[in-house]
């Protein structure tokens, strides 16, 4: 039910929030250096990065409960047992993926 | 509904009347998000930075800006879908329901149309 519970919030989440960073992103870059500037200035900051992670983490979650959809989907994984693990490891494996998104950005590009 | 085959008498018949090409759409748009996605972190991972000339030269090639025009059809359409249910889901009055929707599918075609004219600007040179 969490997993479930999860997949509407970061889904709600991305589009609401992710989206329109997307778009601004993507103006920003066509308008010219300036308008990235303050592009990139926002979201340089605390507040911006912790955006920026929840959204890579909501992300990753959605991800994971969408692949766990789509096994479900072709009717694969309704054992208890096999869907309770998937359903506990999914969050747990995005929670890693976000975590190792970030150290290759924080060690690799010195973010 | 037709009145031929027995699945063409059942056809539309559900609580809802309709939802299997809404279900479908939202599985695609799914698969495609992840094929976008896994292209967009990867290519954000293999920068040298995020510095404007660096981002800018990047998307201004078409094996850059047409993956990130498709990501934005994708991401918008699989949004938009996402977000119709949730409405459908909490919002009961007919009218408000509407009106909703409404907006959503403005939203999600005007944003969608914004990112495409933007990656288009950066790929045509519009900025020199």
């Amino acid at each position: 039910m969490l997993v479930s519970i999860l997949h509407r919030v970061t889904g709600s989440a991305m589009a609401l929030v992710g989206l329109p960073l997307l778009a601004w992103f993507l103006g920003a870059l066509a308008s010219g250096p300036e308008a990235y500037a303050t592009f990139t200035g926002i979201m340089g900051t605390l507040p911006g990065y912790v955006v920026l992670f929840g959204l890579s983490w909501a992300f990753f979650n959605h991800m994971m409960s969408g692949l766990r959809h789509f096994v479900l989907d072709i009717g694969a994984g309704y054992d208890l047992d096999v869907n309770r693990f998937w359903s506990v490891a999914s969050p747990i494996i995005a929670a890693a993926l976000t975590i190792a998104l970030w150290s290759w950005l924080l060690l690799a590009k010195g973010i | 509904m037709g009145n031929g085959t027995s699945i063409g008498r059942v056809r539309g018949l559900g609580p809802s009347h309709e939802g299997a090409h809404h279900w479908l759409l939202q599985r695609t748009t799914a698969a495609g998000n992840l094929i976008v996605m896994t292209w967009l972190l990867a290519s954000f991972l293999m920068l040298p930075d995020f510095g404007y000339a660096s981002v800018s030269t990047w998307l201004a090639q078409p094996i850059a800006a047409v993956p990130m025009a498709l990501l934005a059809i994708s991401l918008f359409w699989h949004a938009r879908l996402g977000l119709q249910v949730v409405i459908e889901d909490y919002i009961h009055e007919p009218g408000s329901k509407f009106a909703l929707i409404t907006a959503l599918n403005l939203a999600a075609i005007g944003g969608a149309a914004f990112a495409i004219f933007s990656v288009a600007t950066l790929a045509f040179g519009a900025q020199g």
